[in-house]
């Protein structure tokens, strides 16, 4: 089965702090990871391979350091990586970005699967899997959190939803979108990593992959960003004390019925 | 496209910088200069004190025609003929939306036999509702419901549509934006009409809830946002309201439809849905082992709300999943958010801090959590969580 996951290196926003003066982002020294649910539809790839045989391909579009990230999925398995990067795709919006990378997924050939996670954790939006299927005009399932069979024309899944989850047949080809609770995606293995290091990663610009000029980056896109601002940070709360905690629960019970919530 | 900064006019006060969404793109040197990590999306220009960013931006060949857009319309989800929450709580922002811009405001309401919901659309401030009816529309299904709205877009020209950010939400709106060639802003906190551009400015966290962004959609039709569900507020119904129904016979057909859904599972709990719930109490790695989640559970259930974790609490395999808070998680905003055990990362805090009230419970007095929350109290969970789940019991029994 010919399998593409589509990736983002993403800066580690668990590693973000905060400047307790000015309230905005510390950005210095912010390390750059894969996207952690990607490595959920990677892993879930790999399984797919394992069961059926094919071939798994990453494909990422990003600035050229974006390849470690492409690196590190060779090491936990991927057969192949490709490599989006050109001034053009710069400032793309999720209309855009889908386009360029449905665009390089018709390059690479016709795939039967395409995996993507559920969001990127920068801009959480969600929406580049979709926008892709929707580009290639394939059904989709997104909040995907277990294949339960993969049939030889079709794939039975369990989609999640809000207080529960619908079990659905998607046929192949198609887009689907993973949950972490999906799997454990694997580490990258000694041998994983070394093969990694010698393969070559094509680049693909803008013409390579024929895409529309006015398709692309940020003129491509129908968003733009008017204005980027530090959130409000609410004040420092006030701590309640007391003698025993029945003390300290007596004055939260006060004070959240003060709310009139409870 | 380009981004410059003109050197002569720049005053390295370092402002863009803070304005900048992507680490690293602009260093301060004797004046900023943008790294190959800018991404040129020109946030940075608005904030320049001395106009010395410029950006260009091209004429967009595929911009339509404004003045055929009106109306602001709202997708009504339902399941088995129930409105979700936040299909209600943006028909009543929608409504100030439309009274801001001098138009009208519509529901979309696709289903099987659910014609009487439109009442409720009307009651929540809707002038019309756009109806959409049959078997095929029974379950939320990406292509048919697609395909649907695309139809009404096409043919009815509303200038804004706006979905809840759930699964489903999220689902299509994507394609909805892709199929008819417009921009779509995910998962909104706040939105407003732009006084001067009449504009709809959408703002949505970023970064993991770090940094804010306004997000506009200038030349595409209609603007379209997801919206994060308990952000927007409800305001009482007013039945004695009606307005226009309007019946749309969609030429999609079962065999249009590529996916089809076997079985819906609701998840078998004794506490309400993450989504739907005014008061989440949460556990994390501080409720000590898996045994001593039923005093999280015991305390959502007797203040009649669901019980969340953190991250720390799903990843040590003591709670499943779907009851995750947190940017990996669900992204909640009740009324009332009770952190029990959780020091507070900064992906937590993500998924919960535009909570109306927020009450940490924890042992470490310097926990981060204490820095969002309303009330802190530095005890232990295992003494201080049967006593609130007593008193509040004794509330509930006295009332």
């Amino acid at each position: 089965m010919e399998i593409i996951v589509c990736i983002k290196q993403v800066p580690d926003t668990t590693e973000v702090k905060i400047d307790p003066v000015k309230g905005t982002l510390i950005r210095d020294g912010v390390p750059s990871i894969v996207n952690p649910f990607d490595k959920n539809a990677l892993e879930a790839a790999l399984q797919i391979r394992e069961q059926k045989g094919g071939k798994v391909t990453v494909l990422t579009m990003g600035p050229p350091q974006a390849v470690d990230a492409l690196r590190e999925c060779l090491a936990m398995g991927a057969d192949e990586a490709v490599l989006l990067s050109d001034r053009a795709f710069a400032g793309a919006d999720s209309w855009a970005t889908s386009y360029t990378l449905a665009k390089a997924i018709e390059k690479i050939g016709k795939p039967e699967l395409i995996f993507c996670g559920k969001q990127a954790i920068d801009g959480d939006t969600a929406q580049v899997g979709p926008g892709i299927a929707e580009h290639l005009g394939l059904p989709q399932a997104t909040y995907v959190q277990k294949i339960r069979e993969v049939q030889s024309e079709q794939l039975l899944v369990e989609r999640a939803i809000e207080g529960g989850y619908e079990v659905l047949t998607v046929p192949l080809p198609a887009m689907i979108a993973v949950e972490k609770s999906i799997n454990e995606p694997r580490f990258p293995t000694m041998m994983g990593t070394m093969k990694a290091h010698k393969k070559t990663i094509p680049t693909w610009s803008a013409s390579d992959i024929g895409a529309e000029a006015d398709k692309i980056g940020l003129d491509g896109s129908c968003t733009q960003v008017k204005r980027v601002f530090a959130p409000e940070r609410k004040g420092q709360g006030e701590m309640l004390t007391g003698e025993t905690e029945n003390e300290v629960c007596l004055l939260l019970l006060e004070k959240l019925q003060g709310t009139k919530i409870v | 496209m380009s981004v410059k900064i003109i050197a002569e006019d720049c005053v390295a006060c370092g402002v863009c910088i803070d304005a900048c969404p992507f680490p690293g793109a602009i260093e301060m040197h004797d004046v900023a200069v943008l790294t190959d990590k800018c991404n040129g999306c020109g946030a940075c220009a608005d904030s320049c004190p001395t106009d010395a960013i410029l950006v260009e931006k091209k004429e967009d060949k595929n911009a339509v025609n404004i003045a055929d857009y009106a109306g602001v319309w709202v997708f009504i989800e339902q399941r088995d003929g129930l409105i979700a929450n936040v299909a209600l709580e943006l028909l009543c922002e929608g409504r100030k939306l439309a009274d801001k811009l001098g138009t009208h405001l519509a529901g979309v309401l696709l289903g099987d036999g659910v014609s009487e919901l439109s009442k409720h659309c009307f009651a929540y401030g809707a002038d019309k509702v756009y109806l959409v009816e049959g078997a095929v529309f029974k379950d939320y299904r990406t292509d048919s419901y697609t395909e649907a709205i695309c139809n009404l877009i096409r043919q009815h020209k509303p200038e804004i549509l706006l979905f809840g950010a759930t699964n489903n939400g999220r689902d299509f709106a994507a394609r909805i934006a892709v199929r008819v060639d417009t921009g779509l802003t995910a998962d909104c906190t706040e939105l407003a009409i732009d006084p001067e551009s009449k504009l709809l400015l959408q703002t949505r966290p970023a970064f993991g809830g770090n940094i804010m962004a306004t997000i506009l959609c200038p030349n595409r039709r209609p603007q379209m946002a997801t919206v994060r569900p308990k952000v927007m507020k409800k305001v009482e119904p007013d039945y004695s309201r009606s307005g226009e129904l309007i019946r749309y016979d969609s030429p999609v057909r079962e065999e249009d439809v590529s996916t089809k859904i076997l079985e819906v599972v609701e998840h078998a709990t004794k506490t309400l849905n993450l989504a739907e719930a005014e008061i989440i109490v949460s556990g994390g790695r501080g409720i000590g082992a898996p045994e001593n989640y039923y005093l999280i559970e015991q305390l959502a259930e007797v203040l009649g709300g669901a019980a969340g974790a953190s991250r720390a609490a799903v990843d040590a395999g003591w709670v499943p999943h779907y009851r995750q808070v947190g940017q990996t998680g669900k992204t909640v905003a009740p009324k009332l958010y009770i952190a029990c055990g959780i020091s507070g990362a900064i992906q937590h805090l993500a998924g919960m801090q535009t909570s109306d009230v927020i009450v940490a419970i924890n042992k470490d007095p310097e926990a981060p959590i204490f820095k969002v929350a309303t009330y802190g109290i530095v005890g232990d969970l295992q003494k201080v969580l049967p006593l609130l789940t007593k008193k509040f019991k004794e509330l509930k029994e006295a009332q």
